[in-house]
């Protein structure tokens, strides 16, 4: 029963390590994206998300 | 990477679709108010009349610079300056929006299902719309008590300081929220209440001058920006439970 338990544990870790790497990726792919749409400061990209960027409640100029 | 593959394709048919429904929501939201303060920026610029040299403008130069001149440096650092491309007023500018949000929606939807997905991921819209609830209380409601959404002519604090304290009070909010929903010791809930509190306690920058518009299109603003991402997270994560299932399915 315990050992039981123990495998299940450790399978559940082990899918869990599995997924690990794809979920994080596509959490900093979307780091990347959000801060594409709302923080870069290039000056061409802040002009054509302004309007987005004010909507939303970005810190904007 | 059927699960990476499975989260992207989601978050972009989610993100696409949220940030449309967005695009729309704004247009009688915060778009009409958008233009009236750059209405009232524009006068104010035009009041302050001095000869004013766009390349010191362009510097930043808040010291030497009253409040209405500021706001006429920065009418022109993001309308008017004749050195950097700006979408045209009317069609062009309506078309980058949408690409923006569209972009935003997209970002948006991949922190968040990625993150549902640490959980086993979403299998109900219903489950996808509690998500879409703690999106809103992270990047909507907790930065905005610090730093009410600014219209155009609201002048700031410095924008890295303000970047700064927005990307910070998301983390610790969003931190607070899951240490809440999935530890279950009452040391993690306190912790939690703590974390979500500190960023309000330490304080957002403080704007240098009183907003250049008047309070209530101002107050206008805030409310309508709050009630839009309200709507926009409730689109996202109802939207993310229900196409989820099916791509997991794949």
């Amino acid at each position: 029963m315990m050992s039981n338990l123990n495998l299940a544990a450790r399978t559940e870790t082990a899918a869990l390590q599995a997924r690990a790497l794809p979920i994080v990726s596509a959490f900093l792919l979307g780091v990347f994206v959000v801060a594409a749409a709302g923080f870069v400061s290039i000056p061409a990209v802040h002009n054509a998300a302004h309007d987005q960027r004010h909507a939303i409640g970005f810190p904007c100029h | 990477m059927h699960l990476f593959r499975n989260i992207v394709f989601t978050a972009a048919l989610v993100g696409l679709l949220a940030g449309l429904a967005m695009t729309a929501i704004q247009q009688f939201g915060t778009q009409p108010l958008i233009v009236k303060a750059e209405v009232v920026e524009q006068a104010n610029a035009e009041k302050a009349a001095q000869p004013h040299d766009h390349a010191a403008a362009g510097q930043h130069d808040h010291a030497a610079l009253t409040a209405q001149e500021e706001a006429a440096a920065a009418k022109a650092d993001h309308h008017h300056d004749g050195d950097e491309w700006a979408p045209a007023d009317g069609a062009e500018r309506f078309v980058w929006t949408v690409i923006a949000n569209v972009v935003a929606g997209i970002g948006f939807a991949l922190l968040l299902v990625a993150a549902s997905e640490l959980k086993g991921g979403l299998t109900s819209w219903r489950e996808g719309l509690m998500w879409g609830l703690a999106g809103f209380a992270v990047f909507t409601l907790a930065p905005s008590i610090g730093l009410p959404p600014e219209a155009p002519g609201v002048e700031g604090a410095a924008l890295l300081d303000r970047q700064i304290w927005w990307v910070g009070t998301a983390v610790a909010t969003a931190t607070g929220l899951a240490l809440i929903a999935f530890a279950r010791s009452p040391l993690a809930a306190l912790a939690a209440v703590a974390l979500i509190a500190a960023p309000h306690v330490i304080g957002a920058p403080k704007p240098p001058a009183p907003p250049a518009i008047p309070h209530d299109l101002e107050h206008g603003f805030v409310v309508a920006v709050i009630v839009t991402g309200f709507l926009f997270w409730a689109i996202l994560g109802a939207l993310a439970g229900l196409v989820r299932p099916r791509f997991a399915g794949a």
